[in-house]
């Protein structure tokens, strides 16, 4: 982090619980042991620290991802690509009636400056938001310690493919990835490749179920796979998604292992759409006009698929494409 | 100690999930299942799945060997099941493959030119089919490839068939 970028983030000294109280333009977030509280001018809103920390760091880690990431039916961020809403209650029916939603646009890097701030501040030595919970300590009691090393995970993002000679590595025991322990049952042979000779590189393949296997994040889709925009975004999940993430294109599912139940609401207002169960096999598109949220009893295998294109959300917004994927 | 069993699918053996409607069209899900698609195409059949714009997840029933086919972008190609090889071939004449063509192409019979090389894939393994170069896959017992691509003349589109309706 450079040292503009801290200069830019407003907190105070720690409080009588060890943290730091944030603000940016008119709303402020504090925590005490269990609770983080979000104030903006029309209203206030109360979430779990874990929670909110698990949120958070999906939100920073993603660069404040595709569309909308809502912490919950209250807070979230709109992502446009440069600069990014911060909003209370703005897609929440009630609010929007009541005129009490509240939503302020920043320069992405003042309010990711701000997050990160708060996730580094917030997050004790005990606590890995990305971690399971069966997998990580508490997130909760008086400040104790940090946990950079956790919250400031590089996010792996492959150029072509994980495996190609300048790409993405390989996970292994020997690079600190060990399998996963609802994966040891995941065979781990690696394809067997021939290369001609003069062809030295440019033939690959490696084996996306072990490397899946291997991963310790939960709900945190990364790149393997590139063609244009077209991007392969697998991810391991496990208990439940920490944000509920509305669409401003249309994203796909790809279920590969396990089961993992899906709700459905309206992006806008929240009303609920649809329940998806996804088994291995399993193909499903999100609309761009919907949020969802999941929830995996077991660790499983999910292939995100995104269109990265950045003409997208315009369109969509505009009408010139569907928030269906396919028409039928 | 808990024993975890990690599910994977397979043509002898899936099971659909499905969307359950409170308010919307089933249809906007296209809920599908690779295996069921698989189960149900010809060999080598290139059909659609997920669309996303010009880009598509094509499944294909590997049984058999296939015709050669190219494209001018990289593809991947990720065995669901049973055991596939790749063989790939740096074309002697490239031209067939016109830079900007999108989706690829099906070359007739034996392609000239030199072998790059092979890749023997099993469930769960993924090859890039590099830009520019022919491949071809051949598989002893029905096998289940997804190809993440961008959409061309033989992409088959059956999304009546293959989805959720209602
Ligand atoms: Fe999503």
């Amino acid at each position: 982090m450079s040292v503009q970028t801290v200069s830019d983030v407003k907190a105070t000294g720690p409080n009588e619980h060890g943290y730091r109280r944030f603000s940016l333009g008119e709303l402020t977030f504090a925590r005490d042991e269990y609770f983080v509280y979000i104030k903006w001018p029309t209203g206030r809103h109360v979430m779990s620290a874990d929670g909110f920390l698990r949120a958070l760091q999906r939100d920073v880690a993603w660069e404040f991802f595709y569309g909308i990431v809502n912490f919950d039916g209250v807070i979230g961020t709109v992502n446009h690509y440069g600069t990014v809403d911060l909003f209370a209650g703005r897609y929440n029916d009630a609010y929007r009636k009541a005129e009490l939603d509240h939503l302020e646009n920043f320069p992405t890097p003042l309010i990711k400056a701000t997050f990160k701030a708060i996730l580094e501040d917030w997050t004790n030595s005990t606590f890995d938001p990305f971690a399971s919970p069966h997998e990580t300590g508490t997130a909760f009691g008086p400040k104790a310690g940090d946990n950079r090393a956790a919250v400031t995970r590089r996010r792996v993002a492959a150029k072509r493919m994980v495996g190609v000679p300048e790409d993405e590595a390989l996970r292994s025991d020997a690079n600190g990835f060990p399998i996963n322990r609802h994966f040891v049952d995941v065979p781990q042979d690696e394809p067997e490749v021939v290369v001609e000779p003069g062809f030295e590189g440019q033939v690959s393949a490696f084996n996306l179920f072990a490397y899946l296997s291997r991963s310790n994040v939960t709900w945190n889709p990364s790149v393997v796979s590139v063609c244009k925009d077209s991007l392969y975004c697998p991810t391991t999940e496990e208990y439940i998604l920490p944000i509920i993430h509305g669409n401003d294109r249309v994203e796909w599912f790809v279920q590969l292992s396990d089961e993992i139940y899906w709700d459905v609401e309206d992006r806008d207002t929240g009303a609920v759409r649809a329940k998806v169960v996804m088994k291995p096999g399993d193909v499903a598109a999100m609309p761009a006009d919907i949020r969802h949220q999941g929830y995996s009893p077991k660790r499983a295998m999910l292939l995100v698929w995104e269109n990265a294109s950045p003409d997208l959300p315009a369109l969509i917004a505009s009408g010139k494409a569907p928030t269906n994927p396919v028409n039928f | 100690m808990t024993k975890y069993v990690t599910r994977f699918g397979s043509l002898a053996s899936y099971e659909k999930g499905g969307v359950e409607i409170i308010d919307d069209d089933p249809k906007r899900y296209a809920f599908s299942n690779i295996f069921e698609v698989a189960s149900r195409s010809k060999p080598y059949a290139k059909v659609a799945v997920g669309k996303n714009m010009q880009y598509v997840l094509e499944v294909i029933r590997a049984e058999g060997t296939s015709e050669w086919r190219a494209a001018a972008h990289d593809e991947f190609a990720l065995v669901m099941d049973g055991e596939v090889e790749i063989r790939l071939l740096k074309l002697a004449d490239p031209s067939g493959v016109r830079p900007n063509h999108e989706g690829s192409i099906r070359l007739s019979g034996e392609p000239a030119g030199r072998k790059m090389g092979r890749v023997r894939a099993r469930r769960g393994h993924m090859t890039l089919l590099p830009a520019g170069a022919a491949y071809q896959f051949h598989a002893d017992r029905p096998g289940v490839v997804l190809l993440q691509t961008i959409a061309g003349q033989d992409t088959q589109y059956r999304w009546s068939e293959i989805c959720q309706t209602m």
